[in-house]
C-alpha cells in the first residue's frame, strides 16, 4: 500500500519527471537511498510504468487534430473487435478509446493539413467497418494537458 | 522545419521510453552520442518534444474512473471563454481541457476515485463553472495509445 511519503514522491515526479533523486530526497526531507528504494518498489508494483516523451504534433508538421466519435452497429457481434483492428492499421491514429455512453469508440487522429485530413477521412475513416454514426470534433487549442493524477 | 527518418526514429525511441540517454539511443541507431544529442536538441528547440511525462497506473493509485465530458457553453458572449478556461483548468481532477469545434465547445478528461467521487466532481466543480451549459459524459472503458504517424 502507498503511504504519504510515496504519494509525496509521486506528486513531485509528476510535476517534474526529470528531477534527480537527490532533489526529490531533499524536498521530501528523506535520504536519497530511501527515495531510490521507494521508486524501485513503485516500479516493481507497476504503479510507475515508466516515462514517455510528449510530442507536439503541430510542431512536427501535423497541423490538424481531430476527435472522431463513433457509434457502432451493435447488431454485429464482432463490431468492436473488427473496427478496432482496422483502426489500429491507420498510421494517423494516435489513440483508440472505448466508452460507456452515447459514444462507443473515439479515435484521435492527426493530419498535415485540411487536404490531408480530407484524404484520410474519405479513404481510411469512412471505410472502417460497422460504423453506425460518426461525428468529428476539430481541436482548436489545448488549454490544459497535465494528465497528472490529483494524488 | 524538416525532420528526416533518423529524427523520427529518435522521436519514436523517446516516446516509448524518455529515460534513455542520447548514447543508448545512438547505439541502437548506429549514431554517435554527440550526433544523437544534436538531433534531440534540434527536436527540443523546434518544440516537438514537450517534455517527459510520468506514466502511472491510475487504477493502482485508486483512480478507477476516467470520464470524458463534452461541454457546451450556455451563453456565449456573456461569459468570457477566459473565465471558463481559467476556472476549469484549476480543477485538479480535470486532466485535459481542449477547445474544440463541433457539437461541443470543450472536451475535458476527468479522473475520479469511483463513480460517486465523479458525481461529486461533476456537481460541485463542473456544473458550477461559469457559463457551463449542456454536458455529455462518456465513461472510459479502455484506452490504447499508438505511436501515430511516426511508427515505422
Amino acid at each position: 500500500m502507498l503511504d504519504d511519503v510515496d504519494r509525496r514522491i509521486l506528486r513531485l515526479m509528476q510535476s517534474d519527471p526529470s528531477a534527480p533523486i537527490s532533489e526529490l530526497a531533499e524536498r521530501c526531507n528523506i535520504q536519497a537511498a530511501t527515495v531510490a528504494r521507494r521508486i524501485e518498489r513503485l516500479k516493481r508494483a507497476g504503479v510507475v510504468r515508466g516515462q514517455y516523451m510528449g510530442i507536439d504534433w503541430g510542431k512536427l508538421g501535423y497541423a490538424v487534430e481531430v476527435s472522431l466519435r463513433f457509434t457502432l452497429d451493435k447488431t454485429q457481434p464482432r463490431a468492436f473487435d473488427e473496427f478496432i483492428a482496422a483502426a489500429r492499421k491507420i498510421p494517423e491514429v494516435l489513440a483508440i478509446q472505448t466508452f460507456l455512453g452515447r459514444v462507443d469508440v473515439r479515435l484521435s487522429v492527426v493530419a498535415r493539413d485540411m487536404a490531408d485530413y480530407q484524404r484520410l477521412y474519405r479513404d481510411q475513416i469512412l471505410t472502417l467497418p460497422h460504423i453506425a454514426e460518426l461525428e468529428a470534433l476539430m481541436h482548436v487549442a489545448t488549454i490544459k494537458t497535465a494528465e497528472t493524477l490529483p494524488l | 522545419m524538416n525532420f528526416d527518418a533518423t529524427d523520427l526514429e529518435i522521436l519514436r525511441a523517446l516516446s516509448v521510453d524518455a529515460t534513455q540517454s542520447a548514447g543508448a539511443i545512438g547505439d541502437a541507431l548506429g549514431l554517435s552520442q554527440p550526433a544523437t544529442w544534436r538531433r534531440i536538441k534540434k527536436l527540443q528547440d523546434a518544440g516537438v518534444l514537450t517534455g517527459r511525462k510520468l506514466d502511472l497506473d491510475a487504477e493502482a493509485l485508486g483512480f478507477e474512473v476516467t470520464v470524458f465530458l463534452g461541454v457546451k457553453l450556455a451563453t456565449k458572449g456573456r461569459v468570457s471563454l477566459e473565465d471558463f478556461e481559467r476556472a476549469v483548468t484549476a480543477i485538479p481532477e480535470v486532466q485535459t481541457v481542449q477547445h474544440v469545434l463541433g457539437l461541443y465547445d470543450y472536451r475535458l478528461r476527468v479522473v475520479a476515485r469511483n463513480l460517486s467521487d465523479f458525481e461529486r466532481v461533476l456537481r460541485r466543480r463542473i456544473m458550477t463553472l461559469p457559463g457551463v451549459g449542456d454536458v455529455e459524459a462518456n465513461v472510459l472503458l479502455s484506452e490504447e495509445r499508438l505511436l501515430g504517424p511516426i511508427a515505422s
